[in-house]
């Protein structure tokens, strides 16, 4: 790494560290829900961080969890979590342009693309003065560490002793609820918040066991159906402004 | 631990590790060339504020709401994180005060 290089992270670091304290917040109690609760389903210790580092997704493991306890067939659990994980694709669809000169980070970049790492690089802009690839992957590989970190001290502990840690998990309920807000105050149309609401509660009914699959595919067949109106009101607002 | 069991946890991860990638890579590995559609980039506008009510609305669907204490300690401190967060705009306090209070609430009902 040349000298300019090293100048280069010594400055992106401290940022995106202030900048993925969120997620810090987030990751490592629910990192140890994750640990504590698969060292509680009989799991070796060891196979958290594993799976912390190579999947590092959230959701995914703790479905996981379940499906490994009932001794679920391979490819029953890989189409699992390629459902689990489909909303993964409307992520990579919006960081398309943000991710393009991205060079050798890319891959790395797309790994860890999960909702949180999403939500904090769709809300936050890089700072004029630096990199903004060297921004991104430094946030994403925090994200990542805290994480792991999450997923090998709850495993760690739960082999260990008994804790009460009952409530904790709120946390991620809270991330999602305080992303929620950030959409809310720079995406300034009800359409969208409607047309997911109502997806949602259609697919309790309809498809509770593949929940947030067929929520996402309803409110993106709504808005389909709403782009005529949007893209008007929208044309309308801007020729007012 | 027998080999067996070995065999099918590493097995498990890396077929979790390969779907788990696939899906974030897929929208790369289709349109880095090609561009994208104009529905897409609608859709790519639209869709967080739909992912997030989608994610918070799932945080709350596995709440059993007819017997006690019926969600409400999770419907109290979803609303302070949210009124927290629209008053101050501090990640952290909305995430730690939304998080302390379920816990308090949960131990108290």
């Amino acid at each position: 790494m040349s000298a300019h290089e090293r100048e280069e992270w010594r400055r992106v670091l401290p940022l995106a560290v202030r900048t993925s304290i969120p997620v810090l917040l987030g990751y490592v109690p629910l990192g140890i829900a994750f640990g504590l609760t698969l060292v509680a389903a009989g799991f070796p210790w060891w196979l958290s961080p594993i799976m912390g580092i190579f999947i590092f997704a959230g959701a995914a493991q703790f479905m996981a969890i379940g499906l490994m306890q009932q001794g679920t067939g391979i490819l029953e659990i890989a189409l699992f979590t390629l459902l689990m994980n489909a909303r993964h694709i409307v992520y990579g669809l919006s960081m398309l342009v943000p991710f393009s000169k991205s060079g050798s980070w890319k891959p790395y970049l797309i790994f860890g693309l999960t909702d949180e790492t999403y939500g904090l690089l769709t809300t936050v802009k890089p700072p004029q003065d630096v990199d903004g690839m060297k921004f991104y992957a430094a946030i994403t590989m925090l994200n990542h560490l805290y994480w792991v970190v999450g997923c090998t001290v709850g495993a760690i502990v739960g082999s260990a002793l008994t804790l009460d840690t009952t409530g904790l998990d709120f946390a991620l309920t809270a991330l999602f609820i305080v992303l929620l807000v950030e959409q809310i105050r720079s995406v300034r149309r009800f359409e969208p918040y409607v047309a997911a609401l109502v997806s949602c509660v259609v697919a309790l009914f309809v498809g509770p066991r593949n929940f947030l699959l067929v929520a996402l595919a309803l409110a993106t067949g709504l808005l389909a159906l709403l782009r005529p109106r949007i893209e008007k009101r929208e044309t309308e607002s801007k020729g007012a402004a | 631990m027998t080999n067996l069991r070995l065999t099918y946890l590493l097995l498990v991860v890396l077929v979790m590790t390969l779907a788990t990638y696939f899906t974030r890579a897929m929208p790369f590995l289709f349109f880095s060339k090609r561009k994208p559609p104009a529905f897409l980039n609608y859709l790519q506008r639209l869709m967080p504020p739909v992912v997030m009510v989608v994610l918070v609305f799932a945080s709350y669907k596995d709440i059993d709401f007819r017997a006690a204490p019926h969600g409400v300690p999770a419907l109290i401190a979803g609303a302070l994180t949210a009124g927290l967060h629209f008053w101050k705009r501090n990640t952290l306090l909305s995430i730690a005060g939304g998080t302390a209070l379920y816990m308090v609430l949960i131990w108290l009902i």
